[in-house]
C-alpha cells in the first residue's frame, strides 16, 4: 500500500506552493509553473489538483485579502502541512533512492554518446 | 473601457462552481482576465476567459447535487416526522387509541359534511337552478295566512301571457305526482309521474337520452324516464313506441330522459305527459274556479325574484270572484335554491324549516364527534407530556427556539391526523352503502373532484392544528432547566385543562346519548298512538282501471267467495291520506268555518277497516236513504259542538247546496295523515260510485301468502288489465315514521361513537394515571393499602368528572329536546327517567373503563414495581 498518494501534476503544485511560500495562490502558482517548467497549466487543472491536495490534508488554505484587480473577490492562499511535507519528502525520498540505486554501467551508453 | 469577462460564461462558472470555491476561483479568473486583456487584447482574453471556465467544469469543482447550500429547515423538519413516527411506533397502545379516535371522529365528520353537501346542492341537477322559482299565493282564512302551491290554470296562463316579459319561460304542472298505470303489451306498472306543459322539460333541462325537449307538444306524448322505459321496453328502442295510460290513452313516446337523481325535488317522477292531455275534456287552460296545478317560472339571468314577486303580486285580483278575494291572494315566487331547505311557512311568511335545523343539529353533531376525537389527542398528549418532558429540556438546551418545538409537535399532530384521515377514508368507503341504507341518500365519495381532494387536506390541516394546539403550546413551554434537574413535575395546575377537557367530551356524549333517547321515545310515542281503525291485513290499491266500473258487487262477491277475504271498500281517497278538504257546511243557522276532511266511501268500508264507534250506527244497505246521511269523527263533532248529534241534519253548499245530510253515527278519531299532528275533523259521505282506492280486509285466519294469489286470481280474470299493484296498509303507515326513524338511527350511531371515542379517551388516560403512579400503588400496597381501597382511590377521580358532565349535559339536552318535541304536535313528555338511565349508564360504562386499568394496577405485585430504579 502505497503510504503517500502524490501524482506528479500535484507533486509539481506542492513544490510551487512551497517555492512561492507566503505568496502561494491560483495566479501565481499557475504563472510560477508555466515560467519554471514552460507548461502551460489550465486554471481547471490547477484548481482541482489544489482542491485535491487540501482535501487529502497536504494543503492548508486561508483567505486572503480582496483586490481592485480581482473585483472584489479574495484570493485564496495555500501553505503546505506537516503532512504535506511528509509526502513530499517521502516522495523524493524515494526517487532519492530509486536514483542510487541506479548501477553507474546504465549510464555508460549515453556518456559515451552524450 | 469594458473590464468585464463574457457575462453569460461567469453566471455560468457561478452556477455549477462549488460554493466553497466560488469566490477564490473568481478572483483569480477575472485577475487573469485583466492581465491578459492588457497583454493580447479583450477578444484573445474573452477567448482565454471561456476556456478557462469550461476546463473548470469537471467533478472537483462541480457543486454537488443537492443538499449543500440549501439554507432551510428541511433536516430538521424530517427529524420532526422521524422522532414523531418513533413515538407511535414505540406506544402503540396510545397510538391505537390516538389514531383510531381520531379517524373515527374524522369518518364522523366526513360522512355528515358529505350528508351536508348532498343537502345543500338539492336540486343543483337542473342547470336553471339559479333563475327556476314556484309560484306560491298567500291567502287568509279563518284569521290566519297561509301559503298555498296550488293555482288555478288561468293564473298560469296569465303569467305567460301579460307578463311574459319577466319570464323567460313559464309552465304549469298538474300539483303533485299522479300514480297512473302505464302498459306495453303484458308489462303494467303503477307509476308516478307529472302532468306538464311542453315547457317544463326546458325549464327543467331534462337530459334527454332520445327525443328533444319539444316531445311533449303533442297531446298524446309521453316522456319515460330512462329505468321505466328499459322496464317497459327492456332493450328495445321505445320512441314512437306506444304505452297505454290507465287502460284509456295511447301515448306515443317522444323521449327518454335520465333518470332525475336522488336530490331533486321531481325525482319521484318516471314519466312526464302533456297537462293537456291531464285536462282533456273536462278542464281549460284558463280557469279561474279550480286549484289544481303548480306553476313554475323561469325568470331571466339577469331577473330578481322579489322584484318579480313584487310585480305579479296582486295579479289575481281582477280575475277571481268576491268571496275569493275576501282571502286576499297574493301572488309570490319561491327560488328553486329554497325548495330544499327552506319551504316552511307559517303565517304566510317562511320559517326554519324543519331540514334545515336538520342539517344544523348533524353539522353541529359532526363537529362535536369531532371535537371529542381531537381532545382525547390533547388529553393523551398532554398526559404523556412528562414522559417526553426531558426531550423538550434538551431540544431547549442545545437552543431549540420555543416556535421550533411548537412547529415540532404540530408536525406529530399533522402526521397522526394525516393517518387517521387516509383510514376515515377508508372507513367512509365502507360505511357508505349502509350509511346511504340509513339516510336514503345516494351519496358517493367524489374521489375525482379536486376541490373534494382539497377539501380531505384542509379538514386534515384543521383537525392536525386544532388537535395539535393545546400538546404544542403546552409542551414547548417547559421550562428546560427545572426538566432536565428533575425537579419538574407538571402539578395538580396541569391537570386542571386536562379534567375540563374530560367533561366537556362526557357532557357532549352524554347530551347526545340522552337525545337519542327521547328521540325513539317520540317515535315509539307515536307508534302507540291509537289510530282509530285497524291496519291489519288490509291491503290497499288504486282501482285505476276502467275495467273496475260496474264491477264493485262482482268483485266483492268474487273475493269473498274465495274464502279469504272479509270485506273490501272503495274510497276517494288512500287511508293513509289527508287530502279533500271542504268547507261550507252549517247547521241551523250556525254556518261552520272550518273545512272538514270529505271522504266518500261505499257501504263496507267501515266493516273493511274496522272504524270504532262512539255513538250511532254504519251506513247500511238497509235503508237507502243512507245515501244522503254521513258518519263524523270526534274531532268534527267537536267543531260543530252539537249535543246529540245522531238524527242531526247538516247543510253542506260549497259552492251550490249540496243538501241536507243526516249524521248517521260518530267514530273515533283515525289518524290519517302526520301521526304527530291532531287528526283532521272528518265528515265521511256514502257513496256508489267508482272510486280510486279499493281496500281488502283479509280474514284474520288466512295468512297473507295464501290469501294473495287468491286475491289476484279473481282480480285477473274480473279486472284483467288492472296491475295487481297493492300496500299494506300498516306497512304504508309505517312509511311515516321514516324520517324519525332516520333521525334515531343517526343519532344511535353518532352518539354511540362519541361515547365511544369518550371512552377511548378515558381508557388511555387511566392506564396513563395508573402507569404514572406505579411506585405510588405499590408502597400503597405494601403498607397494607386493600385492592378495594386501591381501585376506589384510582377510579374517584374519573368518576367526579363524569357525574359533573352528568350535571351539565341534563339541562342541555332538556333544552334542545325540548325544542324539537316542540315541533310535534303529539308528543311525549320527558321524564326524568331518561336522565336518570343516561346517568347511572354512563358511570357504569365509566366505571367498567377506568376500572380494566385500576384493578390491574391494584393486583400487581409490589415487589415488581419498586424494583425498577
Amino acid at each position: 500500500m502505497k503510504k503517500y498518494q502524490l501524482g506528479e501534476f500535484e507533486e509539481v503544485v506542492m513544490l510551487t506552493v512551497g517555492v512561492l511560500y507566503k505568496d502561494a495562490y491560483g495566479v501565481s502558482i499557475k504563472k510560477e509553473i508555466e515560467s519554471r517548467l514552460t507548461r502551460k497549466v489550465s486554471v481547471g487543472a490547477l484548481q482541482s489538483a489544489l482542491k485535491r491536495l487540501e482535501d487529502k490534508g497536504y494543503l492548508k488554505s486561508f483567505e486572503g485579502e480582496a483586490t481592485e484587480e480581482r473585483a472584489g473577490r479574495p484570493k485564496k492562499y495555500f501553505q503546505i502541512t506537516a503532512l504535506g511535507k511528509r509526502a513530499m519528502e517521502y516522495s523524493k525520498s524515494t526517487r532519492d533512492e530509486l536514483w542510487s540505486a541506479i548501477p553507474k554501467v546504465a549510464w555508460g551508453t549515453k556518456i559515451v554518446v552524450g | 473601457m469594458k473590464t468585464n469577462p463574457p457575462k453569460l460564461f461567469l453566471r455560468f462558472f457561478r452556477w455549477f462552481c462549488h460554493p466553497k470555491l466560488r469566490d477564490s476561483i473568481e478572483g483569480d479568473l477575472i485577475e487573469l482576465y485583466k492581465e491578459r486583456k492588457n497583454e493580447r487584447g479583450e477578444s484573445s482574453a474573452d477567448f482565454k476567459f471561456i476556456a478557462d471556465v469550461l476546463l473548470l467544469f469537471r467533478p472537483s469543482i462541480i457543486r454537488p447535487a443537492e443538499g449543500y447550500q440549501q439554507l432551510n429547515t428541511y433536516g430538521m423538519y424530517k427529524s420532526y416526522f422521524k422522532i414523531g413516527w418513533r413515538n407511535l411506533v414505540k406506544n402503540k397502545g396510545y397510538s391505537f387509541i390516538n389514531i383510531g379516535g381520531l379517524a373515527m371522529g374524522m369518518a364522523v365528520a366526513l360522512l355528515i359534511s358529505l350528508w351536508v353537501y348532498d343537502e345543500l346542492s338539492f336540486n343543483k341537477y337542473h342547470e336553471n337552478h339559479g333563475t327556476l322559482a314556484q309560484v306560491y299565493r298567500s291567502l287568509i282564512w279563518g284569521g290566519e295566512k297561509y301559503a298555498s302551491t296550488s293555482h288555478v290554470t288561468g293564473l298560469g296562463t296569465l303569467l305567460k301571457t301579460e307578463y311574459g316579459s319577466h319570464f323567460k319561460n313559464v309552465a304549469m304542472v298538474r300539483g303533485g305526482t299522479e300514480e297512473r298505470v302505464v302498459a306495453f303489451g303484458e308489462n303494467k306498472f303503477t307509476q308516478s309521474g307529472y302532468f306538464m306543459q311542453t315547457e317544463g322539460a326546458e325549464m327543467l333541462t331534462l337530459n334527454m337520452i332520445q327525443g328533444t325537449w319539444q316531445g311533449l307538444k303533442e297531446m298524446k306524448s309521453i316522456f319515460l324516464s330512462e329505468s321505466l322505459a328499459k322496464k317497459l321496453f327492456g332493450d328495445a328502442d321505445p320512441i314512437n313506441q306506444v304505452v297505454m295510460m290507465d287502460a284509456k290513452w295511447d301515448l306515443k313516446v317522444t323521449g327518454v330522459y335520465e333518470d332525475l337523481p336522488n336530490n331533486s325535488t321531481f325525482n319521484d317522477a318516471s314519466y312526464f305527459a302533456p297537462l293537456d292531455l291531464y285536462i282533456d275534456g273536462w278542464g281549460s287552460l284558463d280557469a279561474w274556479d279550480n286549484y289544481f296545478v303548480y306553476i313554475f317560472v323561469q325568470l331571466f339571468p339577469n331577473g330578481d325574484f322579489e322584484k318579480t314577486s313584487e310585480i305579479i303580486k296582486d295579479v289575481m285580483t281582477a280575475h277571481v270572484d268576491e268571496e275569493t278575494l275576501q282571502s286576499k291572494p297574493e301572488v309570490f315566487l319561491h327560488p328553486m335554491s329554497q325548495w330544499h331547505l327552506n319551504a316552511e311557512f307559517k303565517n304566510g311568511e317562511l320559517v326554519p324549516s324543519k331540514r334545515m335545523m336538520s342539517v344544523w343539529y348533524y353539522s353541529a353533531i359532526g363537529i362535536f364527534v369531532l371535537l371529542l376525537a381531537c381532545i382525547n389527542f390533547m388529553n393523551l398528549s398532554t398526559a404523556r407530556s412528562e414522559k417526553r418532558a426531558k426531550e423538550v429540556g434538551i431540544r431547549k438546551s442545545i437552543g431549540s427556539l420555543r416556535s421550533q418545538l411548537i412547529q415540532q409537535f404540530f408536525g406529530e399532530t399533522l402526521l397522526v391526523a394525516m393517518i387517521a384521515a387516509i383510514i376515515s377514508l377508508l372507513v367512509v368507503q365502507l360505511s357508505l352503502p349502509w350509511f346511504n341504507d340509513v339516510s336514503d341518500k345516494n351519496i358517493s365519495l367524489p374521489i375525482t373532484n379536486p376541490v373534494f381532494w382539497l377539501g380531505v387536506v384542509g379538514f386534515t390541516l384543521f383537525t392536525g392544528l386544532l388537535a395539535g394546539s393545546y400538546p404544542a403550546l403546552y409542551l414547548s413551554s417547559f421550562n428546560a432547566i427545572k426538566v432536565l434537574k428533575g425537579t419538574f413535575k407538571a402539578g395538580a395546575f396541569a391537570m386542571i385543562p386536562r379534567r375540563v377537557l374530560v367533561v366537556v367530551q362526557f357532557t357532549v356524549s352524554i347530551t347526545l346519548t340522552i337525545g337519542t333517547i327521547i328521540v325513539y321515545q317520540q317515535i315509539q310515542f307515536a307508534k302507540n298512538r291509537p289510530v282509530g281503525y285497524s291496519r291489519n291485513n288490509l291491503l290497499g290499491m288504486r282501482a285505476a282501471s276502467p275495467e273496475y266500473k260496474g264491477q264493485y258487487h262482482a268483485l266483492r262477491n268474487e273475493l269473498k267467495n274465495t274464502g279469504a277475504v272479509e270485506e273490501i271498500a272503495e274510497a276517494n281517497y288512500s287511508i293513509i291520506d289527508t287530502r279533500g278538504n271542504n268547507g261550507g257546511f252549517s247547521w241551523h243557522d250556525k254556518k261552520y268555518d272550518a273545512t272538514f276532511n270529505t271522504i266518500f266511501v261505499t257501504h263496507e268500508y267501515g266493516k273493511a277497516i274496522g272504524w270504532e264507534f262512539v255513538d250511532g250506527r254504519d251506513f247500511s244497505r238497509e235503508f237507502a236513504s243512507d245515501l244522503s246521511g254521513i258518519i263524523i269523527n270526534e274531532s268534527a263533532l267537536e267543531i260543530l259542538g252539537i249535543e246529540n248529534p245522531v238524527g242531526e241534519s247538516i247543510n253542506w253548499s260549497p259552492s251550490d247546496n249540496r243538501g241536507d245530510y243526516k249524521i248517521l253515527g260518530v267514530v273515533k278519531d283515525m289518524v290519517k295523515g302526520s301521526p304527530y299532528e291532531p287528526t283532521n275533523p272528518s265528515i265521511i259521505f256514502l257513496s256508489e260510485n267508482d272510486m280510486q282506492w279499493l281496500y281488502i280486509k283479509m280474514k284474520p285466519t288466512a295468512s297473507a301468502h295464501e290469501a294473495l294469489p287468491k286475491i289476484r286470481s279473481v282480480l285477473a280474470s274480473i279486472v284483467p288489465s288492472a296491475p295487481f299493484d297493492y300496500t299494506f296498509a300498516d306497512e304504508a303507515y309505517g312509511a311515516k315514521f321514516r324520517a324519525e326513524e332516520r333521525i334515531g338511527k343517526l343519532a344511535t350511531l353518532f352518539s354511540g361513537l362519541a361515547l365511544l371515542i369518550s371512552c377511548l379517551g378515558l381508557f388511555g388516560l387511566a392506564s396513563f394515571m395508573v402507569e404514572q403512579r406505579t411506585k405510588e400503588i405499590g408502597i400503597r400496597k405494601i403498607m397494607g393499602a386493600s385492592v378495594t381501597s386501591l381501585w376506589k382511590m384510582l377510579s374517584k377521580d374519573f368518576v367526579v368528572l363524569v357525574l359533573v358532565s352528568c350535571g351539565l349535559a341534563i339541562p342541555i339536552s332538556f333544552y334542545f329536546m325540548n325544542s324539537w318535541l316542540g315541533q310535534y304536535e303529539y308528543r311525549t313528555t320527558i321524564s326524568w327517567n331518561v336522565f336518570a338511565i343516561t346517568g347511572i349508564g354512563a358511570l357504569v360504562i365509566t366505571l367498567l373503563t377506568v376500572s380494566f386499568q385500576a384493578i390491574k394496577a391494584a393486583l400487581m405485585n409490589p415487589v415488581k414495581s419498586l424494583r425498577s430504579e
